[in-house]
């Protein structure tokens, strides 16, 4: 299993410490993977970590992956509280350390992807938006995610690193939401990861974020605990980090772990 | 003895569904931190919730008696073709999922609605995100709840005592106003009361319409749901709160249920 | 000062066609069946119920006109209308409803109530002012609904039924009363009843209606004397038949022919009292003309008489007292002979 060093120094951190410990090599096992496993992901991972589930089924024939996407701190709330999964792929650290600290996890979390920050407008740009700074602009309507969602917490960062103030008219539960009102024509504009702009395709236009301002989100993932398929968990977590789910990742705009 | 025993199977499933409903009710107040109840109540962000729920709410039900009074008195006492699917539709929000509901304000009167986009260029008003959107999404889901019960109670009032009244010289609004209206006097308070509690506790229409700004558009509801994520405890106490409100409307009411003065 | 109406309309499975007039000075009592229509002409003059064709012209001012189009609608009639379940509005107190129709008609809260006390004072009730209606009873409800009805000064006082809903010893008492504030009222009166007892009281003439039609009209004495239909007949406990007169007889439609005294000819009703009729065991001899066979079908006891309804060519009752019937030892089904004198046949224009 090969691994790509990102040139940015949160992952690099990061890669010292997951390094080569945790459930990478799946040997291939005597009895084929079978069951089923519940992959609680950010709601930013909605369409690559589908794509990665349908790949993951064909290889394992027996084997079923449901998913439940939705805002990070849901999702480690709802673990918390007992909801039952398998695998939590969050959109940041905090909240993985949070679940880990808790004592939630099984193993090491592993870092599979990053991503960055890009600013969301309509089809057209008929704001006008041109950078963070615009976003202040009288008449630009701006929403962002909640300051406890992953993104909600990184948009703030780059607006204070752009020396930006701006109040947003809504506090939406995850970057999912943020992107259909921007679709839907009730909001001008918002800070999203670029990974959602492309999946939005054409309903959408994005405008870039300097690195400058820029944050890195680094996304791990990890086998909670309480699981009743370790196996599977473990392999499709495997199959995420493996270069099949890096490109695939890829395709989709994210950045290597 | 006179008295008849009741069937063992009847108990049995009674307690399976008393219990359905008294175990996580029970588990709320149980698990709740009383101890840092007043802290959580006196948070600034809790207040502001409080505050707007109550004043959103309310507002919800003004509207909706202004409105859905005149609406139970038309499907009550006038005929005319077409009738049954006026009645159905306008009480659609009442089992229309909440979150469709705020979808389909959206497509009426968001900014690129068919009343929205009007108010938008011509005025330049937007009602997502507005507390006005709030008080929007409350009514639109909550007045069914009104119309309904007082359509009831029209239907099941003695309408010779507006005759009776007629013959004493009133007109259609004093007989309307000094006669009708009290002797459906309790279902439309029970309607009232209903329609209140039922916007108190409107969460998906509200998000998706109005959004989630504290002070603004962040009622109750959406508070708790946010709190659960970093203040599970709060949430819990903000629960209870909205759940002794929706409790002692609902004793309150035991006698009116839907128009049975 | 008058009500002339013409009134026709058809509901449910009423059809109604009636002219009446009510003068003033004359207390009018409608009179009929349950089904007749007399609640539905009473609401009709109200304006609670359109007119198909016809008209209501009260004091000469048209209320309603189906030629013309011409509708004045019920809270602009100048009729009080006291209702069969006295309708007194449950919400408020009894001054309030006596006020209801004076404040209705524009007058002040002071002087609405001030009126509406002594119209209380009136019908003897004046400590009863701020009670619901719920607190009083039956007799005392109608005196209240009496007072609401009056103290707007209607021109028309319409009265439906107004002692239906009391007991029988409430009902004597409060009929005294309603017969002497019908005698104080100055406009026109109308008093729908089934109780010919009630009509017979209250009214100077009788309207007497079955099935929306009107059957006969007079004074409590014509009406009594000369009965002009089974209905009446009933009411007042004669005998009824119908025939053709000729030369002292009077011929049947399906045949026997009673003697019956009198000049009379063309189409007549025959009157005779159940005294009038004897009943025997054996063909009787003597002086009666009108000897038939027959069958007692019906022997009921009424106080201290005996009604007995006999099956023959002539359907009558008889009555008799209990010691005659245990003398002619019959029962049911028993076969009699009966008679009457031509002399007892009261015979007069159908």
């Amino acid at each position: 299993m090969h691994r790509r060093t990102s040139f940015v120094m949160v992952a690099a951190t990061f890669l010292a410490a997951c390094g080569s410990t945790g459930g990478t090599a799946a040997s291939p096992s005597a009895t084929p993977l079978s069951g089923t496993i519940s992959v609680f992901a950010a709601a930013s991972l909605t369409d690559s970590f589908k794509a990665l589930g349908t790949a993951f089924q064909a290889a394992h024939s027996g084997a079923t992956v449901q998913f439940n996407f939705a805002g990070t701190p849901t999702l480690v709330t709802q673990i918390e509280q007992g909801a039952q999964a398998d695998v939590l792929a969050s959109a940041d650290t905090t909240n993985m350390d949070k679940l880990k600290g808790d004592g939630f996890t099984v193993g090491t979390p592993q870092v599979f992807a990053h991503n960055q920050l890009q600013i969301v407008v309509a089809p057209g740009n008929p704001k006008g938006i041109t950078g963070l700074a615009d976003l202040a602009k009288p008449g630009v309507i701006y929403i962002s995610e909640a300051a406890t969602v992953p993104a909600g917490k990184y948009s703030l960062q780059a607006l204070a690193k752009a020396s930006v103030t701006v109040t947003p008219k809504s506090l939406e539960t995850d970057v999912k939401s943020v992107v259909s009102k921007i679709e839907l024509g009730e909001a001008d504009a918002g800070i999203v990861y670029t990974t959602d702009v492309k999946a939005a395709g054409s309903k959408v236009h994005g405008v870039a974020v300097p690195d400058a301002y820029n944050v890195v989100a680094t996304y791990p993932l990890v086998a909670v605990k309480g699981t009743k398929n370790a196996d599977l968990a473990n392999a499709f977590i495997a199959f995420v980090l493996s270069s099949a789910g890096q490109s695939t990742l890829e395709s989709f705009g994210f950045l290597h772990a | 003895m006179r008295r008849q025993s009741v069937p063992i199977v009847v108990i049995a499933l009674a307690t399976i569904g008393v219990a359905f409903f008294v175990l996580p009710l029970l588990g709320l107040v149980l698990r709740a931190p009383w101890g840092n109840a007043a802290r959580s109540l006196s948070e600034p962000e809790t207040l502001e919730a409080l505050k707007l729920s109550l004043v959103a709410s309310l507002s919800a039900t003004g509207i909706a008696l202004v409105l859905g009074v005149p609406m139970a008195w038309i499907y009550a006492r006038l005929e005319f073709p077409g009738r049954a699917v006026l009645r159905a539709l306008t009480t659609l929000p009442m089992v229309l999922p909440p979150v469709v509901g705020g979808i389909a304000l959206l497509l009426a009167f968001g900014r690129r609605g068919l009343l929205g986009s009007w108010l938008d260029t011509t005025f330049g008003i937007t009602l997502p995100f507005t507390t006005a959107g709030v008080i929007m999404a409350e009514t639109f889901v909550a007045m069914p709840f009104l119309i309904l019960t007082v359509e009831a109670g029209l239907r099941s009032m003695d309408r010779r005592y507006e005759e009776a009244a007629r013959t004493l010289g009133a007109s259609r609004w004093r007989v309307f106003a000094q006669v009708t209206l009290p002797l459906i006097g309790p279902s439309l308070f029970a309607g009232a009361v209903l329609c209140w509690a039922r916007a108190l506790g409107e969460f998906g229409a509200t998000i998706t319409f109005a959004g989630n700004f504290p002070g603004i558009t962040q009622t109750m509801p959406l508070a708790v749901y946010l709190l659960l994520e970093t203040n599970p405890e709060a949430s819990f106490v903000l629960s209870l709160v909205l759940l002794l409100i929706s409790l002692l409307v609902l004793i309150g009411l035991r006698h009116r249920w839907l128009g049975t003065a | 000062m008058s009500l002339e109406a013409a009134i026709r309309l058809s509901l449910g499975v009423l059809d109604l066609d009636m002219e009446l007039t009510i003068g003033e000075g004359e207390v009018v009592a409608l009179l009929g069946p349950n089904g007749a229509g007399k609640t539905t002409l009473l609401r009709a003059m109200a304006g609670l119920v359109g007119l198909e064709a016809g008209h209501v012209r009260l004091d000469g001012q048209v209320l309603e006109d189906v030629a013309t189009g011409h509708y004045v609608p019920t809270e602009r009639r100048p009729v009080g209308v006291v209702f069969q379940d006295y309708l007194l509005f449950p919400h408020l107190s009894v001054v309030d409803n006596v006020a209801f129709g004076i404040r209705s008609r524009g007058a002040g809260r002071r002087a609405a109530r001030e009126k509406a006390v002594r119209w209380l004072d009136r019908v003897g009730l004046g400590s009863y002012a701020s009670a619901k209606p719920a607190e009083l009873s039956g007799g005392q409800r109608q005196r209240v609904a009496l007072a609401r009805a009056l103290a707007p000064d209607p021109r028309l006082l319409l009265l439906d039924e107004p002692l239906a809903a009391l007991d029988v010893t409430t009902r004597a008492e409060v009929r005294r009363d309603l017969k002497d504030h019908l005698a104080t009222f100055p406009g026109l009166r109308l008093v729908v009843t089934h109780d010919p007892l009630e009509a017979a009281t209250l009214a100077d003439r009788l309207v007497v209606m079955e099935n929306g039609r009107l059957v006969q009209t007079g004074t409590v004495a014509e009406v009594t004397a000369r009965p002009r239909s089974q209905y009446v007949a009933d009411l007042v406990g004669v005998n009824l038949l119908k025939g053709r007169a000729d030369h002292g007889f009077v011929r049947m439609p399906d045949g026997p022919v009673v003697a019956a005294a009198g000049a009379e000819s063309g189409e007549v009703f025959a009157v005779i009292h159940p005294r009038a009729v004897a009943v025997h065991r054996q063909r009787p001899e003597g002086s009666p003309r009108n000897v038939w066979p027959g069958r007692a079908s019906g022997i009921e006891l009424i106080g201290d008489r005996v009604r007995v309804r006999i099956d023959s060519e002539v359907r009558v009752v008889a009555e008799v007292t209990p010691a005659a019937l245990k003398e002619l030892d019959l029962d049911e089904g028993g076969e009699v002979w009966i008679s009457f004198k031509a002399t007892d046949v009261g015979v007069y224009p159908a």
